[in-house]
């Protein structure tokens, strides 16, 4: 048994059996590998290689002109208007996700209830999935379809811009004036909040309601955690839909810096806008793969530290007893040597 | 005891605090009536926007203007709806957006599920890193790609043809396909592997086994991403102007949504070969067009919506 747990990768030749299962796994997945590297790392290789270019077609022939780091300065430094996208995008990516995420789990907590008509309910719900793409969006934006209609938007965002930084205000501002879209873009996450709120074992407010715990202990302490990792998952959907949506003007620029006709852009100077996107919606990712990322709940951690406090007190009383043991021998061997004497008690040395 | 008194024994203001709040074992009315008024309340906002746009598409030009109407046209107008699909060109933009979504998902739903297959059923070396690379190529956004591969598409010249959809497809590369194989995945996992092995004692071989046990279990999993995949691609406008259509080129092959995309130009267009004014388009016949480009998928989720609200339920991604 300890053998078995010291060597931790034991040495065995992988069986036949084993062998043509791995091949077999190979071979169901050798579609999606080829395609991988067909249409993505190899495009993603070459695009990191374009955007060190100038690329101007011209009928004859495709030129390559190398620039270095030409094309990020000229976007970062001479055009004003893609690190002014990248910010009121970033805004609007940290502001919406949270209003759709707790948005998404509100409507969800309200259908899993005793409601009557909840098919009804999530029919509604769910129907913007079906029609949202980026021409129906922009055509109801444009028609004014797309604000609540009581609100009344500028006085919100004049009131707003008394005491919020001027960028945050417009953007809030921003927000407002679009909230139905923003509403409908939280269809999936609904359903996704609403079939795990299902799956949670309904024995554990039972056992929480004999404790005595209210609902809204309930909330914090079982649904909460238990669907922590859907919030994570609906997050990262979230802030991927946002980004590749049509509504998001920053697609649409390098789309058209791609196939503007002008002698600075081109291929290469899109394909460094396209690497920076990139490189911010990864960051945007992480960022709240951080902030809701699994961390071991307080049970795990109060279980691993009293294991590490167990283990130390072992570990101490060894010790000690070790060091008794060798101040015992010490003992006996100078009490041989130097005759070494104790006082007994009664006023002599023996 | 008075009347008076009978009623303040029987209505006391416990009961009604419990009537409104309810018990630890009961729900009360009050929280209940606040849970409607708000679910109809944002079901109403929700619906806004297609309430808006069908009321206003059926009003004539009158109409518009009078600001006594705001939600019921006098009149029953439908000839912005004949105008608009007019110039969009229904019927045949129509058949055409169906071929687009539907061939690359039919493709889609194939190969997806065999690679899903692959990920759920074996164990072989560099899983892990495989399935990061699949969660990565979710999270990469298509412009990074977008450039190299319009100049492959160009280069091949299969730029302007559906094989530009297909093509991706059939090697588990179309349109969100990660989340597709990662549902599949999900599905495939549930199987019990006991009936694998049944098959395989009974000598079917890898494919057979898998053809025969994990395809006809996997039917919900089939649905969910065939629907899903077909209203993605339908929605799809980016990717389907720059590759199938052709950004430049402007090849035959569209669907509604580009229609839409385009119908301001198309539809000045159309009005001044046909001689009449090109100056009437109005909000109401802009609003007909974009009714019209989102009701095939409105009448499909009307006859279907039990699988597509289901069908997050039935794939298992929230595990069990």
């Amino acid at each position: 048994m300890s053998k078995e747990k010291k060597t931790k990768n034991p040495k065995v030749k992988i069986g036949k059996l084993e062998k043509k299962d791995a091949l077999a796994g190979y071979a169901f997945i050798t579609p999606w590998l080829i395609g991988v590297l067909a249409f993505m790392l190899y495009p993603l290789a070459q695009s990191f290689y374009y955007m060190w270019f100038n690329i101007r077609i011209t009928p004859l022939e495709t030129k390559f002109i190398y620039v270095g780091t030409g094309n990020f300065s000229q976007i970062w430094l001479e055009n004003p208007e893609f690190p002014q996208q990248i910010v009121t995008y970033l805004w609007q990516t940290i502001l919406e996700v949270p209003i759709i995420v707790v948005f998404a789990l509100l409507i969800a907590m309200m259908l899993n209830g005793k409601i009557r008509c909840k098919g009804f309910f999530r029919l509604v719900f769910f129907l913007p999935v079906i029609i949202v793409s980026g021409p129906v969006m922009n055509m109801l934006v444009d028609e004014g379809a797309a604000t609540i209609p009581a609100m009344n938007v500028q006085a919100i965002v004049t009131a707003l811009d008394s005491f919020l930084p001027a960028s945050l205000a417009t953007n809030i501002g921003e927000l407002f004036s679009s909230m139905i879209m923003i509403l409908w873009y939280s269809g999936v996450q609904i359903l996704i909040f609403l079939s795990a709120l299902q799956k949670i074992d309904s024995s554990l407010y039972e056992a929480a309601k004999i404790d005595g715990g209210s609902k809204w202990e309930c909330f914090w302490k079982i649904t909460l955690p238990t669907i922590k990792p859907m919030i994570l998952l609906n997050a990262v959907y979230s802030v991927i839909f946002l980004s590749g949506n049509e509504q998001n003007s920053l697609i649409t620029m390098i789309q058209a810096a791609m196939f503007s006709g002008t002698k600075e852009k081109g291929y290469g100077y899109a394909s460094a806008m396209a690497w920076m996107y990139a490189v911010i919606i990864t960051l945007v990712v992480l960022l709240f793969f951080l902030l809701l990322g699994s961390k071991k709940d307080i049970y795990d951690k109060q279980v691993k530290r009293r294991k590490r406090q167990v283990k130390k007190e072992a570990r101490l009383a060894k010790k000690i007893e070790r060091r008794g043991i060798r101040n015992v021998k010490k003992l006996e061997r100078a009490r041989k040597k130097r005759n070494y004497k104790t006082y007994d008690g009664e006023g002599d040395y023996r | 005891m008075t009347a008076k008194e009978i009623i303040a024994k029987r209505f006391t203001k416990e009961k009604f605090h419990r009537f409104l709040f309810g018990t630890r074992e009961k729900e009360g009315a009050g929280k209940q009536i606040v849970v409607y008024a708000l679910l109809i309340c944002i079901g109403f906002i929700y619906l806004y926007p297609i309430l808006y746009m069908i009321s206003t598409s059926l009003m004539n030009r009158e109409d518009l203007l009078d600001t006594s109407i705001r939600w019921i046209p006098s009149t029953l107008y439908l000839s912005n709806y004949v105008d608009a699909a007019k110039s969009m060109d229904f019927f045949a933009s129509l058949g055409k957006g169906i071929l687009i979504a539907g061939l690359p998902t039919l493709c889609n739903v194939l190969i997806c599920m065999v690679v899903g297959y692959g990920f759920a059923s074996f164990q072989f070396k560099g899983k892990n890193i495989l399935m990061g690379l699949l969660i990565f190529s979710y999270i990469l956004p298509s412009q990074v790609t977008m450039i190299p591969t319009y100049v492959l598409y160009n280069n091949t010249k299969i730029l302007g043809t559906l094989w530009a959809f297909i093509l991706p497809a059939l090697f588990g590369n179309g349109l969100n396909a990660p989340i597709f194989i990662l549902i599949f995945y999900q599905f495939f996992k549930q199987v019990p592997k006991v009936l694998i092995e049944a098959a395989k004692i009974d000598g079917a071989g890898y494919f057979k086994s898998f053809v025969r046990i994990a395809v006809p279990s996997a039917a919900p999993a089939i649905l969910t991403v065939f629907l899903f995949s077909f209203v993605w691609y339908w929605n799809e406008s980016y990717l389907t102007e720059l590759y199938v259509r052709g950004l430049t080129t402007h090849s035959d092959w569209t669907n509604l949504v580009i229609q839409l995309k385009n119908f301001t130009a198309n539809y000045t267009e159309t009005r001044t070969t046909t001689g009449d004014m090109a100056t009437d388009l109005n909000e109401t016949i802009r609003l007909a067009a974009t009714m019209l480009s989102v009701l095939p998928l409105m009448i499909m989720y009307f006859f279907l919506q039990k699988q597509f609200v289901e069908s997050i339920d039935r794939t298992g991604i929230t595990g069990e």
